[in-house]
C-alpha cells in the first residue's frame, strides 16, 4: 500500500507539496537544486509561484476549487502537535543544562557566604562544626595535574593506535584491534581503581623513587609518597581508561579521510607515514583534538578510580606540587564525603565544588567546540 | 527506503523479545536458600530460646559494625528459619541517627552514644526521644571493635608503643622507626632508620574519632586536637579500612590504626600497647579487661558508656570502640518491637558474642553484658 | 617540500637511488613510524589484557555457576560463600530501563527538532552548544544535581528513581548526537518524495524520516546504554546499597552491579565477599561488551552507511 492510499488520499487530490512544506526547509536546504516546476508525480497544476524560501500561506480549499481541483483539508494539527514535542524537547534541553548551572549556584551560595576561608586559595577543607573553611586550590591542581597528565600520555598513544588500525593493520585484524581497545571501555572503572591501587602501583613503586631522586630538582618531581596513591600512578590509570574514547573517534576521523587525498598522496610516491603525515593528519586533525577534549573531560570528571588509588594528603599538610604527592580530586572528595552530606552548610560546601568542576568541564567543551567549527569551516 | 511494516516488525520482535526476558528474569530469581550455619540445624529456636516473630527491621549506622551485623543476622536468620527480614545499611553513625529519628528506620548503630549538647543545630537525644513518642532512646553497647594499630616493619615481629609515642607518630614529631623513643619501648628490637609513614582514614569514621578520643585521653598531652570523626594528625588518607589496611600491607615502614579484624584478616602485625601496665598484646581479653573499667554514664537501662583510657592496669588493652544499638525504650511498632527483642536478645546471648571474635570483635565483658540483656528484655 | 616537490625530486633523484624507491631518511622515518604505531597500539593492549586476565580469572568461576544469576545475596555475609547476583543484575536493568525510557524519546525529539524543525538557525546552535556541555558534565555532577533538587530540596529521600535521572542527563547527549547524525544523513529527497505525496511533515519524520535513520538510532542507544551501566558516582550518592532483591525504584535501596562492587571492596582480599566483586566486574563487563556488539551489528546491517 502506498503511502498516498495509507493517508487516505487520491492522488488528484493531492495538494502541492511544495504548500505543505514548513517555513524551515528552504532552498538552500534541499540538494535538489533546481526549484522550479516541481515534477513531482500526478498532481494538479501548481498555480502558485515556484516555492522562493518563504512559501506563502497554505492555499485553502476554496482557491483548488476554483480551479476545479478538489483539495483535502489536511488538518495542521498533528504537524503543530508533533513540532511542539520537538520544540519543547529542545527548550527542555537547554532549560536543563542551564537549570542544572543555576541550581547548583543557588544551593551552593548560602556555603559559599558563610565560608571563612578564600574559595579559590585556600587549601582548607574544615566543613563539620561551626565554622566553614574551604578552599579548592588543592583540588584543582590535583585535579588538573592529574589530568594534564592522562592526556599527555593517552593522546599520543591513542593516536598511534588510532592510525595503526585504519592504516597499517589489514581491515580483518583492524576489527579484532578496534574491538579489544573498546573492550577497555567496557571494564567498569572501579575495577581499574582496585587493579590500579593493588596491581600496578607496587610496580610502578621503583620507578617513583628513582625519578623523584634523580630529577627530584624540578617541583613536578620532588619527592612526595612512599606509597603508590600518588597523581603519577592516578595519571597513567586515568590514561588507560580515557585511551579507547581518544581512539574510537580519531578512528572513525581517520577512517573518513577522503580517498583521494590517500591516493594523490601514495601517486605522489609518498612512503606511508608521509601519506599519513600529509593526508590523514591534516585532515584528522579537529577531529583528533576534539576527541581529546572529550577524553579530558572524561579525565577531569573520573570519581571512583581516582578515589582508590589517590592517598589524601594530611589536614595542614604543606603543598606539595610534585606528581609523586597524593591529593584529591573535585569528584574523589565529593565521593569520599558522599554518605556525609549532614548540614545543607556541609552539602553546600561540596556542590560548590562540584560547581566548579561543572565550570571547568563546560570550558573545555567549549574549547573543543570551537576548535571543531573552526576545523569545519576551515 | 525500508518498508514501516518491516521496521515495525523488527522493532516488535525485538521488543517482545526484551520484555519476555525481563519478565522471565524478574520471575527466576530469588534469594538464597537459608544453610544452616555452624552444624546447628534450622529451626531450632526453641531450643535456644528464641520467640522467631515474623515481620520487617530496619537498622542503619555504623559501618564498624558493618561485618558482625551481617554474621549476626544471617545467623539469626537461620536460627529461625528466615521469618523476619532484618536489614542494616552501613552507611555511617552521622547518618544512621539522623534517618533513626527521622523516623525511616527502627534503630541505629552508632559508634557513640546520642549527644545530649547541641551539634549543628540539633540535639540528638531530644530528637530521638521525639521519633519514640516522647519515650527516651536507649544507647544498647552491643559491638565492641577493638582497634589494632597495625605496622608494616621487616624483621619486627613484636613493636611495643606507648599512647603518647603513637600520638607522636600519628601527629608527625617523631618521624623515623630508630627514634629513641620507640628505641627505648623496644630495646631488642632492630628497627632501621626509614621514615615512617602514617596511613588514615579520609573518609569520615567512628574508628578515627575513638582514636582520637583514645590518643586525647591516654596520650599525656601529646595528642591536642579535639576527637573527630575527621583526622586532624598527619600521613595518608586513604579511602575505607580496606584502603588503609592495603596501604600498610604494601609499603614498607607504614602504621595505622585500624578495626582488628582488618589486621586480622590483612595478616598484618599489631602493636603492643603499653598503657602504663606494661606491654599488652591486643586479644579479646585484654580488650575485656579494659571495657570492663567503663562507666555507664546512661541511666537505668540508657547504658551509654565513658569508657576508661588511662589507668586500665596490666593486661588491659584501652583502644577500643564500642557501637550502640540505639532504639526506642517504647514506641516503635508492635511488630517491629518483637522482632528487635528477639533480634537483640539473639545479639547479645553469650554464644552470639563468642562467634564474633573470629570476626576481629571482642564479646561484651559478663557484667555488661547481662546488664545489656536485661535492657533489651525491657523494651516495650 | 610539497608533495609536488618532493614528487619532482623523486623522479628527477640521482641514479643512484632506484627509481620509485625512496631515500634512506624517508625509508628510515618510515620504519620509525611504522614501529612507533606498532609500540603504541601494544602499549595500548597490555594493561586492557592485564586487567581482563585479572578480572576474568578472578571471577570466571563464580559468573559460570547458574546460581550467580539467579539468586541473590540476601543473608549472606562478606565471609560467606554463596548466593548471586541477581539482586545487583535486575537493579542494573531496572535501572537502565528507566533511564532509556526517559533519555530515548527526549533525545530523539531534541535530535528531530535540531535536525527537522530548526535546521541551521540560531535556536539549533544553541541546543547543540548545550548538548555538548551536557556531554561534558561529570557523573558526579550529575549526580550532585539531582541530590541538591529531588534530596535536598524537594526532600524526597534516596531512590533508584534518582539515579536514573541522574543518568538520563549523562545518556541523553550520546542518543541525541548519534540520531543527529544519522537523521543528517536521510537523504532529503526521501523527505521531498514523501511532502510530494502529500504527507504532513510529523508523519513524514515519524514514517519515513525515522525508520531509515533507525539503525543509528539504535546504536546511539545501546551505546548511551553501555555508559550508564558502569557508571558508579550517581549509584553511591543517590540511593542505598541492598543485598535482597528490590523492584520498587521508589524505594531507598537498590542494588547494582557497580555498588555490588563497592561493598565488596572493602573487605580483605581473601574474603569470599571480596572475590564476588571480581564475580560482578565479569558480569558487567560481559554486558557492556554485549551492547557493545549488538551496536556493531545493528550499524553493519544499517541502510545507511556513515561514508
Amino acid at each position: 500500500m502506498s503511502l498516498t492510499e495509507e493517508n487516505g488520499l487520491s492522488t488528484d487530490q493531492n495538494r502541492s507539496p511544495i504548500q505543505n512544506r514548513s517555513l524551515t526547509l528552504t532552498a538552500a536546504d534541499s540538494p535538489v537544486v533546481d526549484h522550479g516546476p516541481v515534477n513531482t508525480p500526478p498532481v494538479p497544476r501548481v498555480t502558485q509561484a515556484p516555492p522562493p524560501a518563504a512559501p506563502a500561506a497554505p492555499e485553502t480549499a476554496e482557491e483548488g476549487g476554483r480551479r476545479g481541483v478538489k483539495l483535502a483539508k489536511i488538518s495542521r494539527r498533528g504537524d503543530r502537535v508533533f513540532s511542539g514535542f520537538a520544540g519543547g524537547s529542545g527548550v527542555l534541553i537547554v532549560a536543563l543544562v542551564a537549570f542544572v548551572g543555576i541550581f547548583l549556584i543557588v544551593i551552593a551560595a548560602p556555603s559559599l557566604a558563610a565560608n571563612t576561608a578564600d574559595f579559590f586559595t585556600s587549601r582548607e577543607w574544615t566543613v563539620s562544626g561551626d565554622t566553614l573553611a574551604f578552599g579548592i586550590a588543592g583540588l584543582l591542581w590535583t585535579t588538573v595535574l592529574s589530568a594534564a597528565l592522562a592526556m599527555v600520555i593517552a593522546v599520543p598513544i591513542a593516536i598511534g593506535v588510532a592510525l595503526c588500525i585504519t592504516q597499517y593493520v589489514p581491515r580483518r585484524l583492524s576489527n579484532g584491534l578496534a574491538f579489544v581497545v573498546d573492550l577497555l571501555a567496557a571494564v567498569p572503572s572501579i575495577i581499574f581503581g582496585l587493579w590500579g591501587i593493588t596491581v600496578l602501583a607496587p610496580l610502578l613503586l621503583p620507578a617513583q623513587s628513582w625519578l623523584s631522586t634523580n630529577l627530584g630538582w624540578f617541583p613536578l618531581f620532588a619527592v612526595g609518597l612512599s606509597s603508590g596513591g600518588t597523581v603519577f600512578v592516578a595519571s597513567i590509570v586515568l590514561a588507560i581508561m580515557i585511551l579507547p574514547i581518544i581512539t574510537a573517534i580519531s578512528r572513525d576521523v581517520f577512517d573518513q579521510t577522503p580517498h583521494d587525498h590517500i591516493e594523490a598522496a601514495w601517486a605522489l610516491g609518498a612512503t606511508r607515514w608521509e601519506m599519513i603525515r600529509t593526508a590523514v593528519l591534516p585532515y584528522g586533525r579537529t577531529g583528533v583534538v576534539s576527541a581529546s577534549m572529550l577524553g579530558l573531560g572524561r579525565a577531569l570528571g573520573e570519581t571512583i578510580a581516582v578515589m582508590i588509588i589517590l592517598s589524601t594528603p594530611a589536614p595542614g599538610a604543606a603543598f606539595n606540587p610534585s606528581v609523586f604527592a597524593g591529593g584529591e580530586t573535585f569528584a574523589s572528595k565529593i565521593a569520599n564525603a558522599a554518605s556525609e552530606f549532614d548540614t545543607p552548610a556541609k552539602t553546600g560546601a561540596y556542590i560548590a565544588a562540584g560547581l566548579v568542576l561543572f565550570v571547568i568541564t563546560f570550558v573545555v567543551n567549549a574549547i573543543a567546540r570551537t576548535i571543531a567549527d573552526r576545523g569545519v569551516r576551515s | 527506503m525500508i518498508s514501516n511494516r518491516l521496521i515495525a516488525g523488527r522493532v516488535a520482535a525485538a521488543s517482545a523479545v526484551a520484555t519476555l526476558a525481563a519478565f522471565g528474569l524478574t520471575a527466576c530469581g530469588s534469594d538464597p536458600t537459608p544453610t544452616a550455619a555452624g552444624g546447628e540445624p534450622a529451626g531450632s529456636s526453641s531450643a535456644s530460646g528464641l520467640a522467631c516473630p515474623a515481620g520487617k527491621l530496619t537498622g542503619e549506622g555504623s559501618t564498624a559494625q558493618g561485618n558482625a551485623m551481617s554474621e549476626v543476622i544471617a545467623n539469626y536468620g537461620d536460627a529461625c528459619g528466615s521469618k523476619a527480614t532484618i536489614e542494616y545499611n552501613p552507611t555511617g553513625s552521622g547518618a544512621g541517627i539522623k534517618q533513626f529519628y527521622g523516623g525511616l528506620v527502627d534503630f541505629a548503630g552508632s559508634d557513640s552514644a546520642l549527644k545530649t549538647e547541641e551539634k549543628d543545630g540539633v540535639i540528638e537525644a531530644d530528637k530521638a526521644k521525639e521519633r519514640c513518642g516522647g519515650n527516651p532512646a536507649w544507647n544498647i553497647p552491643m559491638v565492641v571493635g577493638p582497634i589494632a594499630f597495625a605496622y608494616n616493619l621487616e624483621g619486627v615481629d613484636k613493636l611495643i608503643l606507648t599512647p603518647e609515642v603513637l600520638s607522636q607518630i600519628f601527629t608527625g614529631k617523631i618521624t623515623t622507626w630508630n627514634d629513641p623513643a620507640i628505641a627505648k619501648l623496644n630495646s631488642g628490637a632492630n628497627l632501621p632508620s626509614s621514615k615512617i609513614s602514617v596511613f588514615f582514614r579520609s573518609d569520615e569514621s567512628g574508628t578515627t574519632e575513638n582514636v582520637s578520643k583514645f590518643l586525647k585521653a591516654a596520650g599525656d598531652g601529646a595528642w591536642t586536637a579535639e576527637p573527630s570523626k575527621s583526622w586532624t594528625g598527619t600521613g595518608e588518607g586513604k579511602n575505607k579500612s580496606s584502603g588503609v589496611a592495603d596501604g600498610v600491607k604494601s609499603t614498607p615502614g607504614s602504621i595505622s590504626y585500624m578495626e582488628w579484624s582488618y589486621a586480622k584478616d590483612n595478616g598484618l602485625a599489631t602493636a603492643q600497647l603499653d598503657n602504663g601496665g606494661g606491654a599488652t598484646e591486643l586479644t579479646a581479653e585484654t580488650v575485656g579487661k579494659a571495657l570492663s573499667q567503663a562507666q555507664v554514664k546512661g541511666s537505668g537501662n540508657d547504658l551509654a558508656l565513658s569508657l576508661k583510657y588511662t589507668d586500665t592496669g596490666a593486661g588491659a588493652y584501652p583502644a577500643l570502640l564500642v557501637t550502640y544499638e540505639i532504639v526506642c525504650s517504647k514506641g516503635l511498632a508492635a511488630e517491629q518491637t518483637a522482632v528487635l527483642t528477639d533480634f537483640l536478645g539473639f545479639f547479645s546471648s553469650t554464644k552470639t558474642q563468642s562467634s564474633l571474635e573470629e570476626l576481629g570483635y571482642a564479646p561484651l565483658p559478663t557484667d555488661l553484658q547481662t546488664k545489656v540483656a536485661s535492657a533489651v528484655k525491657a523494651i516495650q | 617540500m610539497t608533495l609536488q616537490a618532493e614528487g619532482r625530486a623523486a623522479r628527477s633523484a640521482p641514479a643512484k637511488n632506484e627509481y620509485g624507491r625512496p631515500s634512506g631518511v624517508r625509508t628510515a622515518k618510515n620504519i620509525l613510524a611504522a614501529v612507533l604505531v606498532t609500540i603504541a597500539a601494544l602499549i595500548a593492549i597490555v594493561p586492557l589484557v592485564w586487567v581482563l586476565i585479572t578480572v576474568v580469572t578472578k571471577g570466571l568461576h563464580l559468573v559460570l555457576e547458574p546460581d550467580w544469576w539467579l539468586q541473590s545475596q540476601r543473608g549472606i555475609t562478606p565471609r560467606r560463600e554463596g548466593g548471586g547476583a541477581y539482586h545487583a543484575i535486575v537493579g542494573t536493568l531496572l535501572i537502565s530501563a528507566i533511564t532509556a525510557l526517559i533519555a530515548v524519546p527526549l533525545g530523539i525529539l531534541g535530535a528531530i527538532f535540531l535536525i527537522e524543525y530548526a535546521k541551521g538557525s540560531k535556536i539549533a546552535r544553541g541546543v547543540s552548544f548545550m548538548v555538548d556541555i551536557l556531554s561534558g558534565v561529570p557523573s558526579i555532577v550529575a549526580a550532585l544535581f539531582i541530590y541538591a533538587l529531588m534530596i535536598t530540596v524537594l526532600g524526597l529521600g534516596r531512590s533508584a528513581f534518582a539515579v536514573s535521572l541522574a543518568l538520563v542527563l549523562l545518556m541523553l547527549p550520546t542518543v541525541l548526537r548519534s540520531t543527529e547524525e544519522m537523521l543528517k544523513l536521510v537523504p532529503d529527497s526521501l523527505r521531498e518524495a514523501s511532502y510530494a505525496l502529500g504527507v504532513p511533515k510529523w508523519k513524514t519524520i515519524l514514517r519515513i524520516v525515522l525508520p531509515t535513520a533507525f539503525s543509528g538510532i539504535a546504536t546511539g542507544v545501546v551505546l548511551g546504554l553501555a555508559r550508564v551501566m558502569g557508571e558508579t558516582a550517581p549509584l553511591l550518592i543517590l540511593v542505598v546499597y541492598a543485598q535482597g532483591i528490590n523492584l520498587n525504584p521508589f524505594s531507598d535501596t537498590m542494588g547494582a552491579l557497580p555498588t555490588m562492587i563497592n561493598s565488596g571492596r572493602d573487605q580483605a582480599a581473601s574474603m569470599p565477599g571480596y572475590e564476588r566483586v571480581w564475580g560482578a566486574a565479569l558480569t558487567l563487563i560481559i554486558f557492556v561488551m554485549l551492547l557493545n556488539l549488538l551496536a556493531r551489528g545493528i550499524a553493519r546491517a544499517s541502510k545507511l552507511k556513515d561514508k
